[in-house]
């Protein structure tokens, strides 16, 4: 039995957010920090033939204005990924590019000691363009004679596939079997291409970030990010100096989503500092947020999906093309887990294929969200699967179960990792249940021209990246015996400060008190990836726990010697450390600690680092209860349901809360979140006013069951739940719209006007 | 220009640009806990009481709250801390940048309907977004809390 | 970014209305939508001090503030009462309490926006504005005419017997409606408000006389025929001018089935 592991603590953070202190980038940027604010491109591609800012840096209290001028066109190029070096994403990028690629690329930085001199220098800046052609669809973007990157210095660091010359940003080809001769000998054979775009996190935090000098002459970055140690390597390429003259911290983060797992704001107000050697920050509006981060990435995913007549999923084929946009930043990357993380829920194929292309266009740049691919690989065979269920005419609940993966199983499509924990069968079962599915399937009419329908869709995801992420964690037992936590994984909201010091205390055996959690700096925390890929409690857990032992031994170590005898005779319990011959010998561990800080070399201090060689997937089943009004096409959602195997949830609150609050974005992701773009470029959907995110008008009721497997390498049990948790809402709700409508829709969002306008 | 706010029940008076909003003008003065997470009023994060009622602080030129009361959680940390608590037992106050506006009209729904039924929470909070939540840990709080006021 | 060089607030109606005949100079109402905008404002005439934020009921009219908020109207009683509830349904979409407790509803109206809920409920009311100089016109004239120096200074809501309803339809629910409509059932027949069509909000009198007497399910659907034929819409971000005269019907039919009490 755990003691704090899988208890529902509050968040150590928790009094101070709800009290509202002071406690993110902003407000711990003091007051006299130079304000930095970018010009940003009004073209999608051009060139900045001159630029003119004599008469904007005359006005009042402007400090700097750097152009293209200011950067070496020449240098090496960077990425803004937060990803292990070197990164598989290209080398793309210049602080400030004489080319300009999407509407919203930077032009000029601009600081200044107040937002109004700012502004107003903003608008005095004369800048004459080239302007070209852009590449705005994504499906002509592959070997377009117009190329985003015609550059030489643009650099591709792993074998992805890429090819600047053609607009390619990677490319993939993997399979297991003969998939065109399974899929020819298949019954049935369902075939589509579904669209998804480019979503935003809308985390509700801008992205912000604040430099300094310090007394060492050295840049030192405070940003609301969630990889310290990437953000550092990103600064320091972006800037061309060693990266032992840059600091990165991160203060409390407001939301992630993966939006802050690129470095979308830290180079610009640390170029100002580093050449003005004066502080600075930026704070990006929304409207920057909408414009110029790094939402999403769009994709087209092809799939071809072969069954026998009695409902046996034979093969899989697909093809995703994926738009990267303007930068490369996670294109390769997030498109692998499109099929990677689809295909290998089913068990019974014989053979898959997955193809795959990411192309650059001349829009923003996307990045990483939540689900990272593999949001937009399930909803398209998940529908799929949904589609086949229906024209077989089967349950597709019952069709799920005879097809799914088991414990045990061997993933061909994922890299052929043995499926290590796994409750998925239970998860149907759960969701059967607690959504009254046989009574709600697939529909009821209402009268008036209103359906209540049900429709579901099953996910998984990673536990890490194997053999890549690293977690790390330090420990050392302070004075009077309480312990410092050190991490650099970066609590984003999520709680993982918490959850780690669950796992700590757990293995300690000390009040969850007694454990103080800091991070993540690059100076003082031990090295780890960051918090991404779902990675956090899985892999800097099993750090952690890991850590704790040691540091236990330690502990043992020097209460022996105190003790006068060999460790092998001695015991930790928490508090004491006692000889185990029964003669009530014991030293208590504010001795121990005493002891450590005089005359000692036995450190009370242990630093654990933490690979997988596996990344235990995740597994989730949802089921959407919508009502439909056919004539106007507005969809309501009712109840979702949700049975979610994360492992050993170590603290079911933040799980519980996890689960919900990504079936709300995937829910937003189905139904509003739209983003379009004029025949230029533009993206119309800029604000909050235009993308619409759900209120809480816009959700009836999220129900969520933990069907909890026992994964043997993650802590305590445990695997990832971040993630997950935003796959299942779109192919439930698809599905739900066509037990209601008897229409199918390949594209997201499925607006109202597609509804009402439907022709069935 | 010279104005003159009743902030958090401390009187102050300050030579501000005509152009100042509220929220930057409140921030300037300490009170970091309003956020602006928007520019097109729709988040809700900047939430302030201005002479108690409950308004966006990036909406108003603090010339306008010139001889009037401004609240902002600072001023209200009992209450904040009452009602955060049961947030917090939810796990439910998450990254926590929406909690302080989120909080403000909470404490402006109590006081106008001391028990209002779930419909009546949602339509009174709909201006307050949220993305980490999905708003149900955020009810769950909010029905629990009222239940412990009854119940007080 | 909107700049504003000066601020005044205005002690008198006159001085506002002097102040504001300088084109640089604005009157400043919510400023929900001024502040998006970035106009340099050399003065912003602030009337908030003249007590117009108040609704005045007597047994003929409501008199409402050009600065009364929106959330003041949502929660007055004699008004959502005379209403059968329809002006709470149609400003109680609106973005948020905290919103509404600032959008005034002169700003609403002065602005003669295309997506307005509150024009769009007040144009199936008798309503009229009242001006400073240009007197007490209805409100169907007033939004046609162009923006001119005047004040705003009241919206005055003629009592009449009647029965009202508020319907819209929206991609979420705070968000700007695809379509809105207002209805009122009058003595002398039905006022059908279409609004966000997404130009601005137009009047629909029964001019074939189709509801003569009792709504019934059939003339309900000649209505919303003759409706879907008469009322121009368009397309915009939120929906195709296809899809929008579908809804002209839909809804049309609903509110009419609403009114008359057969909605089922």
């Amino acid at each position: 039995m755990t003691k704090i592991v899988n208890k529902p603590v509050r968040k150590k953070d928790s009094m101070q957010l709800v009290t509202g202190q002071p406690v993110y980038t902003d407000d711990l940027a003091p007051s006299d920090a130079l304000i930095v604010k970018l010009l940003r491109s009004p073209h999608a591609s051009a060139w900045v033939k001159n630029i003119n800012t004599t008469i904007a840096k005359k006005v009042p209290d402007i400090e700097a204005i750097y152009t293209w001028e200011d950067v070496d066109q020449n240098s090496r190029r960077f990425t803004c990924a937060g990803q292990t070096y070197p990164e598989p994403s290209p080398y793309d990028r210049l602080i400030i590019d004489r080319r300009v690629r999407f509407v919203g690329d930077t032009v000029a930085i601009v600081a200044g000691k107040t937002e109004k001199a700012v502004d107003k220098a903003l608008s005095l800046i004369k800048v004459e363009y080239e302007v070209y052609e852009p590449v705005l669809d994504f499906r002509s973007a592959l070997d377009n004679e117009t190329l985003v990157h015609p550059e030489e210095n643009w650099e591709s660091l792993c074998p992805v596939g890429a090819d600047n010359k053609r607009n390619l940003c990677a490319h993939d080809e993997c399979g297991e079997g003969d998939i065109d001769k399974v899929l020819s000998e298949c019954d049935v054979i369902i075939e589509h291409t579904y669209h998804t775009k480019a979503c935003q996190q809308s985390m509700m935090e801008p992205f912000a970030t604040y430099c300094s000098i310090d007394a060492y002459g050295r840049l030192n970055v405070l940003s609301s990010t969630q990889i310290v140690f990437h953000c550092r390597r990103i600064i320091a390429n972006a800037l061309g100096i060693s990266k032992t003259q840059v600091r990165v911290s991160k203060p409390r983060i407001g939301g992630g989503f993966g939006a802050k797992q690129t470095s979308v704001s830290e180079i610009y107000p640390a170029f100002v500092t580093w050449k003005t050697k004066k502080p600075s920050k930026i704070v990006f509006s929304r409207r920057e947020c909408m414009i110029a981060s790094t939402p999403r990435h769009e994709m087209e995913v092809h799939v071809k999906l072969g069954a026998t007549k009695e409902g046996i999923i034979k093969g899989i084929d697909l093809y995703t093309l994926s738009n990267t946009g303007a930068y490369g930043e996670h294109g390769p990357t997030t498109v692998g887990l499109s099929g990677h993380k689809s295909i290998p829920l089913y068990g019974k194929a014989e053979a898959f294929r997955f193809t795959s292309d990411v192309v650059y266009t001349n829009i923003m740049s996307a990045g990483a969200y939540r689900g990272y691919g593999a949001t937009q690989g399930l909803f398209a065979v998940e529908s799929a699967v949904n589609e086949l269920a229906s024209k077989l005419n089967m349950d597709p609940i019952t069709l799920r179960e005879m097809n799914i993966i088991h414990e045990g199983d061997i993933m061909p499509a994922y890299y052929g990792q043995e499926n290590t924990s796994c409750t998925l069968d239970r998860c149907l079962a759960k969701v059967r249940e607690m959504s009254d599915w046989d009574n709600k399937y697939p529909a009821r009419d209402m009268g008036n021209g209103k359906i209540r329908s049900i429709g579901m869709g099953m996910a998984m995801q990673g536990s890490a990246i194997s053999n890549c992420d690293v977690g790390g964690a330090t420990i050392k037992a302070d004075e009077t015996g309480f312990y410092t936590l050190i991490i650099g994984a970066a609590d984003m909201g999520t709680g993982c400060d918490t959850i780690l010091a669950q796992i700590a205390a757990e293995v300690l055996e000390c009040p969850f008190e007694n454990i103080t959690v800091h991070g993540a700096d690059t100076d003082a925390s031990p090295y780890d990836s960051g918090s991404y890929a779902s990675s956090t409690t899985y892999l800097t857990g099993k750090a952690v726990e890991t850590c704790a032992l040691k540091l236990r031994a330690q502990i043992c170590k020097l209460g022996a010697k105190l003790l006068g005898c060999t460790t092998t005779e001695v015991e930790f319990n928490g508090k004491e450390v006692y000889k185990t011959n029964g003669d009530n010998a014991s030293v208590s561990l504010m001795d121990v600690v005493t002891a450590s800080m005089c005359g000692n070399r036995i450190a009370l201090e242990v630093t654990e680092t933490h690979t997988s060689p596996l990344s235990p997937p995740p597994f989730m089943v949802g089921a959407a209860e919508i009502e439909v009004d056919t004539l106007t096409g507005e969809v309501e959602v009712l109840n979702y349901y949700a049975a979610v195997d994360c492992g050993t949830p170590i603290n079911p609150n933040l799980a519980r809360v996890q689960a919900e609050g990504g079936i709300l974005q995937g829910i937003g992701m189905a139904l509003s979140e739209n983003i379009t773009y004029n025949e230029k470029g533009k993206v119309y959907e800029n604000s909050f006013m235009q993308y619409k995110i759900p209120s809480r008008m816009d959700i009836g009721k999220i129900h969520i069951a933990f069907e909890a497997s026992h994964e043997k390498a993650g802590p305590f049990g445990a695997k990832s739940i971040g993630e997950v948790v935003i796959n299942t809402p779109l192919s439930a709700i698809a599905d739900a719209i066509h037990n209601a409508v008897g229409k199918r829709f390949y594209e997201l969002p499925i607006t109202p006007e597609q509804i009402a306008m439907a022709k069935k | 220009m010279i104005v003159t706010i009743t902030l958090n029940g401390k009187k102050i008076q300050r030579d501000i640009a005509p152009d100042t909003v509220l929220l930057d003008f409140v921030r300037n003065e300490g009170c970091k806990s309003v956020k602006r997470g928007c520019d097109t009023s729709n988040c809700g994060l900047c939430t302030v009481f201005i002479d108690d009622k409950p308004a966006l602080s990036c909406s108003v030129l603090a010339m306008r709250a010139d001889g009037r009361k401004v609240t902002t959680l600072e001023g209200l940390q009992t209450e904040a801390e009452e009602f955060g608590a049961f947030l917090a037992d939810q796990g439910a106050e998450q990254c926590g940048f929406c909690n302080p506006g989120l909080i403000m009209n909470a404490i402006a729904l109590f006081r106008e309907n001391p028990e209002p039924n779930e419909n009546e929470i949602k339509e009174f909070l709909a201006g307050n977004l949220c993305r980490c939540s999905g708003y149900e840990g955020q009810m769950r709080a909010i029905l629990n809390f009222i239940e412990w006021r009854k119940q007080r | 970014m909107i700049t504003i060089k000066d601020y005044k607030k205005a002690s008198s109606l006159e001085e506002a209305y002097e102040l504001n005949q300088k084109r640089t100079n604005r009157i400043i109402g919510g400023m929900l939508w001024t502040k998006m905008s970035s106009a340099n404002i050399n003065t912003a005439i602030d009337i908030s001090g003249l007590g117009l934020d108040k609704i005045e009921e007597n047994d003929n009219e409501f008199i409402i503030g050009a600065m009364t908020t929106l959330r003041d109207i949502e929660t007055h009683k004699g008004f959502d009462l005379y209403t059968d509830g329809a002006a709470k349904e149609a400003l109680h979409h609106i973005v948020g309490v905290q919103f509404r407790n600032l959008a005034t509803v002169g700003g609403s109206v002065f602005g003669r926006y295309g997506f307005s809920d509150v024009i769009t409920l007040f144009l199936s009311l008798d309503t009229y504005v009242q001006l400073y100089k240009g007197g007490i016109i209805p409100l169907a004239q007033f939004i046609n005419m162009p923006y001119d120096r005047d004040i705003l200074v009241n919206i005055i809501v003629k009592k009449e017997k009647i029965r009202c309803a508020y319907k819209s339809v929206r991609i979420t629910k705070t968000d700007f409606p695809v379509l809105a409509c207002s209805a009122a059932l009058t003595k002398s027949g039905v006022r059908m408000v279409f609004g966000a069509r997404p130009g601005k909000a137009v009047l629909l009198t029964d001019a074939e006389n189709i509801i003569d007497g009792e709504i019934t399910e059939e003339n309900a659907e000649q209505f919303a025929a003759f409706a879907k034929e008469n009322i121009k819409t368009g397309s915009n971000m939120r929906g195709s001018a296809e899809y929008r005269s579908h809804l002209v019907s839909v809804l049309a039919k609903r509110i009419l089935m609403d009114m008359g009490g057969l909605e089922k």
